[in-house]
């Protein structure tokens, strides 16, 4: 990756990522113009959609859920100087691991051992879909950037088989497999709500936001407090240092890229278990693409991610009710804003960086 | 064996192939300079959407074709800015040509034509048909005609087109001087920089005629092989695509038999579904359209000999003095 | 009466704090083999990367075959006829010879008419020299001799008449190295001006017409062949040192051997041999100090009995445990056995650039129980650890919050160092230890090591600054071409002898 330039930590962290989101909004709203419509009112429908009722936070939050997840998988693999592009098919196969493990045991144990076993499931099959790759950089030297992309493609090929040829249910014409029982899904936060006397909108916000919550103060233990996560981070940043160390490279990329594998896909945890309550073909929907945006924006750190992803979140449910309440917008329109993010945050992000230094060495001058 | 089915798996070979070499081409060109180029992808849906709009619209094949061209050229110069001029990092910004290509397409697909993004069809006359109709269908009991004829000899323009492009770009490499200053610079930089040539331009140069093919690529899918441009059209072939042109170790004879492979395969796959091998059982057809990908990763694990990169490749270049 | 190929008067040139060359002026005369000696940061580099266009002098004028001369960058130095042959060659792998040399100057779109054109124009070139490369080769299948005689050509194509070798004979084994000298003599005889950079006297001797000896920037002297001497060059070349703070009659008492190693050999990636069987002890309470030119496998030794790296062949005893190639020393194991390391790389080896100081002050360490809480790191006893160092050893600023990259050159040596003293090792390998280090720092870590050593740590110091070897070392080894050429004690050490052993061929005994 490229080299920073030396900016002071609050431009750094704060105000050049900000500037940066800003310039892909606006380039954003230039878009929705050249469509004939007006960025502040598909602005206005955006926020109103995603945060101005309480089912809409409820749907900007549970799309969150599954961001913060695929965020985190890209940002632990960063760490460990990597970069992940297979969330999409390490989520996929946590969603498959979910919905084997549901349709095996789910009729047969309660609740309270199935969910932490689903869970297990999905980080299982998810990790293992990362190591596969991890394994052949490591010690094959084969560039993960390209054995994800594949293992991209080889995930929902594997996914389309198994929903055709096993999980489908005998007659059934949708490409889908047969529904969970009851005690293998994640139950929904206004149904916890309810249960405590609360009233809730009904949406498809479920206990996996916990989860999620959970894994960011994990992910942050592991990458800045334990011995695992300081060896991770020695060698993504410094190979040889970390050589000298002690430490060995390869054992650091196997365990970092387990790590993202499996929390990519505990995808299947929200969207399978929480939501869908079977396997579907396409579930995953480019989250794992989102999580590179969202770990861009966050800066690979968890509690950027957490923001990152709530924004991310409303632009989606915003993008829906957009797409609903405007004419001629569609929801791809926040899919093209996520890609400028992810040109500007990502590709682009030290271009401003001189223009900063300048600014900001003359006001320093000026003083 | 039945000459028909032959016939008609030669030419589905050479039909799917087509797109797939247009792009894996322009990729060869991009990363033999040593700028990685994930966006094929990308660019081929920017261009076939271009193509589509513009012909359904103007009537005009050729303002179609250049409407692609321009379009993937324009997206070309775009990651050169970012990689290039501005040392961003090529995956990222290869991979976020792929989203907003994604989303833009449909955005301006609706917003325009109002058809839940699909474009309006193009009039047959626009379209780029068989330059020899009579052999529009395989026939029966004529071995030549049938695999000869339909085989081979059935297709439009842009289907030899893509084949006159591998010698195109195998002689460009080979044989001229800006080819030769290409693959120095995709090697060495440092050296070419200090022989007095500019690395900048030389690798804008390569993204320019990347660009050129993946105009050519997109517009295959909407002015031949389609009627209109429908959303996420592309379906992964950018990135069968990148996969040939690794299994093909970047250079444009092998590509082409990794991309001849890819699309035989993918003939194959959808005729092979109920068929029973002898011994194996039936062949999944999502495993026939795995292929591809599995072998690329069998290759990068360097199980069927070795693929070397570009020694610069996916390194921005810093001038040194 | 021709005028001199080059002519460079008051030569200067300063980087930052550092002043590279410092009034060079000397006369190189047509068609002579004018050799350029010095050790490493004498300023010949500079010197020479300033007559090929790479820098601007900031004072001074240069004269090539009479006319006075501004070399903006290396397309004018190649246009005026001077030709660089460099240590590291900027050769294209994938491509043929024919193909490396004709890159920028193909002279035509189509390259097969070009190629022909071209072909023909170096037949006749190597038939005229002598200089034989096989045109249709592939670089990266081409052994390193054979390399750079298509460096020298490819200069010679451009139209070089006066061509700088940069330590050419760097990289050669022996044969090679004589058809070089076979090469440059018939190159001399067709009235090619060559300028040779080097540190190898026997070369030298053999080839020069004359010699300038440079040393820290400036000009020692310049004089024709026929006044000097291997001898006389060696000297003139380490240069008059005082030998600075030894403490009188200081008794040296040595204790027993604790690290032990025995005919290391290893091979560059190129074939070309870095260690050549060599074999060295360091006991309790000395320090061994390893003299040499850089780039003579002092780095390799270092990485070698640190555990970074295995050797081809030898053995290393180490805390009773012995190690062969075949299960060598690991870095993991190093540390437990007592076996501290300060690298030659403070950036990119020493610590993490990208943590702050009370992480990289653990680094080598990091697994230590008091560092450890369980599967945590104890971020308490780092922090705690760190500022420990930081007052002993006088880091400044005593921040450990600090990212590691925002301490000074020194300071960040003088945490190196405290952590790897901190746990009483008992070899301590030091590798560059004041390079880029203010002289304040200097000092310090001078009486640190002392320190260590008086309490009977062995340490194996490589340094490329004689003076500090000469003033911290009980015991100098000189290495050469992956050899060492001699060992001397303190008390034997002399400019002269320490001279001829750095540019010794094998190991010799000096008078």
């Amino acid at each position: 990756m490229s080299q920073p330039i030396q900016l002071p930590k609050w431009i750094d962290i704060g105000l050049l990522p900000l500037w940066n989101l800003a310039i892909a909004l606006l380039v954003a709203g230039g878009v929705v113009m050249l469509i004939g419509h007006s960025p502040w009112q598909a602005l206005s429908v955006l926020l109103n959609g995603a945060l101005g009722s309480a089912r809409g936070l409820g749907y900007s939050l549970y799309y969150a859920t599954t961001f913060i997840f695929t965020g985190l998988a890209v940002a632990v693999a960063i760490h460990a100087g990597l970069f992940n592009i297979g969330g999409e098919g390490q989520a996929t196969l946590g969603g498959v691991g979910v919905t084997l493990i549901a349709l095996w045991l789910g009729a047969k144990l309660p609740a309270v051992v199935m969910l932490p076993l689903l869970v297990l499931a999905a980080a299982g099959f998810g990790m293992l879909w990362a190591a596969v790759p991890a394994y052949l950089q490591a010690w094959r030297g084969s560039h993960i950037v390209i054995t994800t992309i594949m293992f991209n493609f080889l995930a929902a090929g594997l996914n389309s088989y198994l929903l055709v040829n096993w999980l489908r249910p005998a007659g059934s014409m949708a490409v889908e497999s047969a529904e969970f029982a009851d005690s293998a899904r994640m139950p929904a936060l206004h149904q916890i709500a309810a249960a405590l006397g609360y009233e809730l909108p009904s949406s498809p916000l479920n206990l996996s936001l916990i989860i999620a919550l959970l894994a960011c103060a994990f992910v942050g233990w592991f990458l800045w407090k334990s011995a695992a996560g300081y060896a991770v981070r020695a060698v993504g940043s410094a190979p040889r240092a970390a050589h000298y160390a002690g430490i060995r490279p390869r054992a650091q990329v196997l365990l970092a890229m387990a790590l993202s594998g499996a929390l990519a896909g505990m995808v299947g945890v929200n969207e399978i278990s929480g939501v869908q309550g079977k396997l579907t073909l396409d579930f995953v929907a480019g989250a794992g693409f989102t999580g590179i945006a969202v770990s861009l924006m966050g800066r690979n750190h968890p509690v950027g991610i957490i923001l990152a992803s709530l924004l991310f979140g409303v632009l989606y449910q915003g993008g829906v009710e957009v797409s609903f309440e405007l004419q001629g917008f569609s929801r791809e329109m926040v899919v093209t804003a996520q890609g400028l993010i992810v040109l500007f945050s990502g590709a682009m992000a030290t271009v401003s960086a001189p223009l900063f230094a300048r600014a900001y060495a003359a006001i320093k001058g000026g003083r | 064996m039945d000459e028909v089915l032959i016939a008609s798996v030669v030419a589905s070979t050479l039909r799917v192939s087509a797109p797939l070499l247009l792009c894996a081409m322009a990729g060869v060109l991009s990363e033999r300079a040593g700028v990685v180029d994930l966006g094929l992808e990308g660019k081929m849906l920017f261009a076939a959407f271009a193509a589509a709009a513009t012909a359904s619209v103007t009537h005009s094949t050729g303002l179609g074709l250049l409407a692609a061209i321009g379009v993937a050229c324009v997206a070309s110069l775009l990651h050169g800015f970012a990689c290039v001029t501005n040392r961003g990092d090529q995956v990222v910004s290869g991979v976020a040509l792929n989203m907003i290509a994604a989303g833009l397409t449909v955005v301006l697909g609706i917003a325009w034509f109002q058809q839940g993004g699909q474009t309006p069809p193009i009039d047959p006359a626009v379209r780029l048909t068989a330059l020899v109709p009579d052999f529009a269908e395989p026939q029966a009991g004529h071995w030549v005609t049938s695999v000869l004829g339909h085989g081979l000899l059935s297709h439009n323009l842009l289907v030899y087109a893509a084949f006159l492009m591998v010698g195109a770009v195998w002689f460009f490499l080979e044989r001229t001087r800006p080819g030769l200053r290409l693959r120095a610079v995709g090697e060495n930089p440092a050296m070419v920089e200090a022989a007095g040539m500019s690395v900048q331009g030389l690798r804008y140069q390569a993204l320019l005629m990347n660009g050129v093919l993946c105009g050519l690529a997109g517009a295959y899918l909407t002015l031949a092989q389609n009627a209109s441009f429908s959303p996420n059209m592309t379906a992964g072939r950018g990135f069968i695509a990148l996969a040939a042109m690794i299994f093909g170790k970047w250079k444009p004879l092998p590509t082409l038999g990794a991309c001849l492979l890819f699309g035989f395969l993918d003939a194959v796959a959808i005729r092979m579904q109920g068929v029973q091998l002898p011994g194996i059982g039936e062949v999944p057809v999502q495993l026939i359209q795995a292929l591809p990908y599995i072998l690329t990763v069998v290759l990068l694990a360097g199980f069927i000999g070795s693929a070397i990169a570009p020694k610069a490749l996916g390194r921005p270049y810093v001038k040194e003095r | 009466m021709t005028p001199p190929a080059v002519r460079l008067q008051g030569i200067s040139k300063r980087f930052g704090a550092v002043q590279a060359n410092r009034d060079v002026s000397f006369d190189i005369a047509a068609g002579s083999v004018h050799g350029l000696v010095g050790e490493n940061g004498a300023g010949k580099s500079t010197l020479m990367a300033i007559l090929y266009g790479y820098y601007h002098a900031d004072a001074g004028t240069l004269e090539v075959n009479g006319q006075p001369v501004q070399i903006a960058n290396s397309q004018q130095a190649i246009a005026l006829g001077i030709g660089m042959v460099h240590q590291h060659f900027m050769l294209v792998d994938t491509l043929s010879c024919l193909e490396n040399i004709m890159l920028g100057a193909e002279g035509g779109f189509f390259l097969t008419p070009s190629k022909a054109r071209v072909r023909a124009k170096l037949e006749a070139l190597m038939a005229e020299t002598g200089l034989q490369v096989p045109l249709d080769a592939v670089v990266a299948d081409l052994p390193v001799g054979e390399l750079q005689r298509l460096e020298i050509l490819k200069a010679l194509y451009r139209g070089a008449r006066i061509l700088i070798l940069d330590e050419p004979t760097a990289v050669l084994t022996p044969q090679e190295t004589d058809q070089l000298f076979v090469t440059l003599r018939r190159l001399q005889q067709l009235g090619t001006t060559l300028i040779l950079i080097t540190h190898k006297l026997r070369e030298v001797m053999s080839l020069c017409s004359a010699v300038t000896v440079m040393r820290a920037g400036q000009v020692v002297e310049t004089r024709p062949i026929a006044d000097w001497s291997e001898a006389s060059l060696a000297e003139s070349m380490v240069g008059r040192k005082v030998t600075l703070g030894r403490p009188e009659g200081l008794e040296i008492k040595t204790g027993e051997v604790r690290l032990q190693a025995t005919g290391l050999s290893l091979k560059h990636a190129n074939g070309v041999p870095a260690l050549k069987d060599v074999s060295l002890s360091l006991r309790a309470g000395e320090i061994v100090g390893v003299a040499g030119v850089s780039g003579n496998g002092q780095s390799e030794l270092l990485e070698v009995l640190s555990g970074l790296r295995a050797p081809e062949g030898g053995q290393l005893d180490l805390g009773g445990a012995s190690f062969t190639p075949e299960a060598w020393l690991d870095t993991a194991q190093a540390r437990p056995l007592r076996l501290a390391h300060v690298p030659e790389d403070r950036h990119a080896v020493g610590l993490v650039m990208s943590f702050p100081a009370w992480e990289s002050a653990v680094l080598g360490y990091q697994n230590l129980p008091k560092y450890r809480q369980g599967a945590a790191m104890n971020h308490a006893a780092m922090r705690e650890a760190t500022k420990q160092m930081q007052e002993r050893f006088d880091v400044r600023p005593r921040d450990e919050n600090l990212g590691s990259s925002k301490f000074s050159g020194g300071n960040q040596q003088k945490l190196i160092l405290a952590r790897e003293i901190g746990e009483q090792p008992t070899v301590l390998l030091v590798g560059q230890p004041t390079r880029g280090v203010d002289i304040g720092a200097i000092e310090f870590i001078h009486k640190q090591l002392r320190a260590l050593r008086d309490a009977g740590c062995a340490v194996l110091l490589v340094s490329s600054e004689l003076d500090e070897i000469l003033a911290l070392a009980d015991r100098v080894v000189v290495m050469n071409a992956g050899r060492i050429t001699g060992e001397l004690s303190i008390d034997e050490c002399d400019e002269r002898r320490l001279g001829l052993l750095m540019a010794a061929q094998e190991e010799r005994a000096v008078a």
